[in-house]
């Protein structure tokens, strides 16, 4: 069972501003069927351009409910330029925080607010290149050789942490599978150094790793990562930016991020998300 | 409040007469069965004795008994000592519906170098009996086929898979943890050659399963060391947990009846009620043979957390079979084999009832199941789009 604050419980239990709005000035929708959560966000502005009533219809879990319960307290009465500063930790904090598996419900939350302030200015949404691969996370194949290619990914589930490609109904693992193979005709597997390291030496090597390995494919993602600090064999990181799609993002790319971190760097590694 | 359980495939109350039959075993009579001095080793014949009670619940003989851990242990047991007896055979065979204790276990053995061929069900949770048998080959060592499964309750035929594989010479291992204590079971009729179980799940206490050992199998211990169990599982003797084993088992054979009459029509209602009152909803496997106590119903465009957590408010507890109540991306492997679409997997609320269970608490949750998922479906965007289509196809 998930550890929700009495604010998570109380917004998913009492939910605020549940509905649709017949002639909203922004909709932006997210996630799908597959994913398990999904949210339709709407808003009408006032004379002023302030947005006068939110409203939002959401499938999934209690996270994501509250999430989108307190999206729409946070946005009302503010101007748009106003609302799109909000990000997903300050949706976390409002709630008092959101378990780490459940912090993509929070990006939920922040995506569906940019694509509805997009609506609203009537900006396109960006139309992914290549062909869909992943038909239940909309990944193409462009995007899967990619990755590949650029992190050396050698097996499925490593693909699935990176794209969250192949993570749904699995009905595309044979694809990956074969651009894999035609990447690399033969899987690789990147040797762990086993070297004694300094600590500006390991420092620099997390740095190299975090530039070189992990940040090109959050930036796919439209997400990013900071380090914060190196302490002995704890890696503070922040996470930014959004995490497309509605799945786990937070908690793969924890798996990911510290995988790699400890393939690259040392096997002892632990990787931890710190606050602003 | 009051708790109306109904999650008795993930465990169950420890029965009172369990509970009694234990206690001594803490506190008086705590000794080491192995010892020579008679404080200790007289234990013996208290663990004899539930060795003859797990053994006549499944109509086996008392030495075809292993104590284990439990399911999970009485699992990994069953395949390693078949593979170690059978090194020359490198295949594997096991179904696409399997607990996490064989998935993940064959999935293992995958990496470690044997070929694994795992089989189909199809829309009912049925096994793909043909597919099956065309994979099985000269080098197959072993086939593990749940008798019942966790998840939905659909039930294998063991009887006949057992004919089938062992007409081509190849072992048979069934996960049957689900399935004792809720079918009867006999090993005499049903030719299986190692059978898991798990005390915990009819009314035992958790930390103790047994492993079914067909009498003339070949052996190989998983965990070594001391000589206890006949050499065959090393480690000092759970005393406590073997006795109230035993004793769960006596219990079982007593109220199989009950459950396969009762509870099966309390099932029944349940179903059939919830089925009625909640439009959009259906029942994974429900055409199919299935243990008399298990529901799993698909409640589409809603997620299956939120439910769970609304059911919670009322003391209702049950599993789902959504990612967001594990963590994973993809919603329950057993419901996805069974091409149970997404709108309906994520929304599975599965429903395990007992011995125990009293026709209140089914009353209880029809009465309050309706309201839960309509609150739910009026705030997805899922529920709209599907009402507008309704609408407009009317």
């Amino acid at each position: 069972m998930w550890e929700y604050t009495d604010k998570v419980k109380e917004h998913f239990l009492n939910p605020r501003n549940v509905g649709a709005i017949e002639n909203a000035d922004g909709v932006g929708e997210v996630g799908s069927l597959a994913c398990g959560d999904a949210l339709t966000l709407y808003f009408k502005l006032d004379g002023d351009g302030r947005i006068q009533d939110a409203k939002f219809l959401t499938f999934g879990c209690a996270s994501a409910i509250a999430s989108s319960s307190a999206l729409t307290e946070m946005i009302i009465g503010k101007t748009l330029e106003e609302a799109e500063k909000i990000t997903n930790e300050d949706i976390a904090d409002f709630l008092g925080d959101l378990p780490k598996e459940k912090m993509h419900c929070s990006v939920m939350g922040k995506e569906a607010l940019d694509k509805a302030i997009a609506h609203y200015r009537g900006e396109a949404a960006r139309a992914p290149e290549g062909n869909i691969v992943c038909e239940c996370f909309g990944i193409t194949d462009r995007e899967i050789e990619k990755t590949i290619r650029e992190h050396r990914l050698t097996s499925i589930e490593d693909v699935t942490g990176y794209l969250k490609a192949g993570g749904g109904c699995g009905k595309c693992h044979d694809n990956i599978q074969q651009i894999m193979d035609d990447v690399f005709g033969q899987p690789v597997r990147i040797q762990p150094q086993a070297k004694k390291m300094t600590n500006i030496q390991k420092i620099r090597l997390i740095e190299e790793t975090l530039e070189r390995e992990i940040k090109p494919a959050l930036h796919q993602d439209g997400g990013d990562i900071e380090l914060v600090d190196v302490d002995g064999v704890r890696v503070m990181v922040k996470l930014r930016g959004t995490c497309a799609g509605c799945s786990a993002a937070q908690v793969t790319l924890k798996n990911v991020v510290e995988a790699k971190l400890r393939e690259l760097v040392t096997t002892d590694l632990v990787v931890e998300e710190v606050g602003a | 409040m009051k708790t109306v359980y109904v999650d008795n495939n993930a465990t169950t109350q420890v029965a009172p007469e369990v509970v009694e039959a234990m206690l001594p075993f803490f506190t008086e009579r705590y000794g080491n069965a192995s010892s020579m001095h008679s404080f200790g080793g007289g234990l013996i014949v208290d663990i004899r004795r539930a060795r003859t009670q797990v053994a006549d619940l499944i109509g086996a003989r008392p030495d075809e008994i292993l104590f284990t851990s439990g399911g999970t242990e009485s699992d990994a047991t069953a395949i390693h000592a078949a593979l170690q007896s059978n090194p020359d055979k490198r295949h594997i065979v096991t179904t696409r519906v399997e607990h996490p204790a064989i998935k993940n276990l064959f999935e293992q053995y995958g990496q470690n170098g044997y070929r694994v061929t795992v089989v189909p069900v199809d829309g009912q949770g049925r096994l793909d009996q043909e597919a099956l048998l065309k994979n099985l080959r000269d080098d197959t060592a072993i086939v593990s086929i749940m008798w019942a499964n966790n998840e939905t309750g659909v039930i294998n035929p063991m009887d006949d898979l057992a004919r089938e594989i062992h007409s081509r010479g190849i072992l048979l291992h069934t996960d049957a943890v689900q399935a004792v204590g809720k079918l009867p079971i006999d090993v005499g009729r049903t030719d299986v050659d190692l059978l898991s179980m798990s005390a915990h799940k009819f009314h035992g206490p958790k930390g103790i399963g047994a492993l079914y050992i067909r009498k003339g199998t070949k052996f190989r211990p998983m965990v070594v060391g001391g000589h206890q169990e006949a050499g065959r599982r090393a480690g000092t003797e759970n005393v406590p947990g073997i006795v109230g084993m035993g004793k769960a088992c006596e219990l079982a054979g007593q109220h199989l009846e009950d459950v396969g009459t009762r509870v099966r029509r309390l099932r029944d209602k349940l179903e059939q009620a919830l089925l009625q009152a909640v439009p959009r909803s259906m029942a994974n496997g429900g055409q199919s043979d299935r243990l008399p106590n298990t529901s799993s119903i698909a409640f589409e465009y809603v997620e299956g957390e939120a439910i769970l957590l609304l059911m919670n408010e009322h003391g209702i507890c049950a599993s789902s079979g959504s990612a967001c109540t594990s963590g994973s991306l993809e919603p329950s492997h057993v419901l996805r084999a069974m091409g149970v679409p997404f709108t309906a997997a994520h929304g599975s609320i599965r429903y395990s009832l007992s011995h125990y269970t009293t026709e209140e608490e089914v009353d209880f949750i029809i009465a309050k199941m309706p309201a839960i998922i309509e609150r739910l479906r009026q705030m997805s965007p899922f529920w709209k789009q599907a009402m507008e289509e309704a609408k407009a196809q009317a």
